[in-house]
């Protein structure tokens, strides 16, 4: 925000980036969840998710303030090292979906799948939690998934300065995508996530771009504004690269039109 | 020992990834970018970029040729 209270460019910018990226990984978690407390048993899989959030907290509590008092140009970059890394595995994954040579991610396919294996396994009492496998099933599900959440704010918000506004957008979102999620008791087969993990994967690798050059010394024209063409240069860059790829390809069409997968994809 | 290995297989699964190749190529990318920027004059901004220029197709390549 600037000093008139106002939400800057940049500050929509990195809520836009940590709300979309932690969505998609909210998407996942849910599913998961839903398909432990479905197919099993909802007391455990609540205790599951409690618990896993309980873990996430102590990581972000512990991770945080260390993050934050490292110097601004060693934190961008060790962070934009990291976001380059992880920004490029995610636009390889998407790259290769939208150009039909990965299958895309199906979140009803993966329900049904967890869930399946869920009614197979037996049941067994873990203390207070009357089944074991939907506690674990939910605790892996949130602790794996909220990492990468508590990663992307953390890494985002300190880079921009901003860890509370980068913490807002990541609850926004994980709320937005669970209360859903539980509202209608069903995976969140309709949101566009391959659409939605191209978009997020342009975005770190922007951001990871942008901040790993400065935190080695180097200085964009323009400063701060270089970030407007960096991230459009980008996504053109990947649009391209998938009507290359899709020239080559199997013949399946882009991001969610080729939902048919003949196999979950993870 | 074998949850060590295992937090260690999640670790390098999380922040490495399908291709160690790409971690590689961004760490030499952005250890040039430094030393150019430390050492010299020269505008350096554009190494990172033209890195991920050469990374991406490259890792693309590989993967589809796998398939």
């Amino acid at each position: 925000m600037d000093s008139g209270g106002q939400l800057s460019g940049a500050a929509i910018a990195l809520f836009a980036s940590v709300f979309l990226a932690c969505a998609v990984e909210a998407v996942e978690a849910t599913t998961i969840v839903l398909a432990a407390g479905t197919a099993r048993d909802w007391r455990s899989a609540t205790w599951g998710l409690g618990a896993g959030l309980a873990v996430l907290a102590v990581i972000t509590a512990v991770l945080g303030p260390a993050v934050t008092r490292l110097p601004l140009s060693a934190l961008r970059l060790f962070v934009g090292a990291l976001l380059l890394v992880f920004g490029l595995q995610w636009l390889r994954k998407a790259i290769l979906r939208a150009s039909g040579h990965k299958d895309s991610r199906d979140e009803g396919a993966i329900y049904r799948k967890q869930l399946a294996a869920a009614q197979a396994a037996p049941a067994k009492r873990l203390g207070v939690v009357p089944d074991a496998y939907a506690f674990t099933l939910s605790f892996k599900g949130v602790l794996l998934e909220g990492l990468e959440v508590v990663f992307i704010a953390l890494t985002f918000g300190s880079n921009a300065k901003n860890v509370p506004l980068a913490a807002i957008a990541a609850v926004a979102a994980v709320l937005a995508v669970g209360l859903a999620g539980f509202a209608i008791r069903a995976p969140l087969a309709r949101v566009p996530e391959n659409t939605m993990k191209f978009v997020v994967g342009i975005m770190l690798t922007a951001f990871g771009t942008f901040w790993g050059a400065e935190g080695a010394g180097a200085h964009w024209p323009g400063s701060d504004a270089a970030l407007l063409v960096v991230a459009p240069a980008i996504a053109c860059f990947a649009l391209l690269l998938v009507a290359v790829l899709r020239r080559s390809g199997p013949g399946a069409g882009p991001g969610e039109q080729a939902a048919e997968p003949a196999k979950v994809a993870a | 020992m074998s949850k060590l290995r295992a937090f260690g297989a999640f670790a390098y699964d999380f922040v490495i990834g399908d291709d160690w190749r790409v971690a590689i190529g961004v760490a030499a990318a952005l250890a040039v970018t430094y030393w150019l920027s430390h050492a010299t004059k020269v505008a350096t901004w554009w190494l990172v970029p033209f890195a991920l220029v050469v990374l991406l197709p490259l890792t693309l390549w590989r993967a589809v040729r796998k398939r």
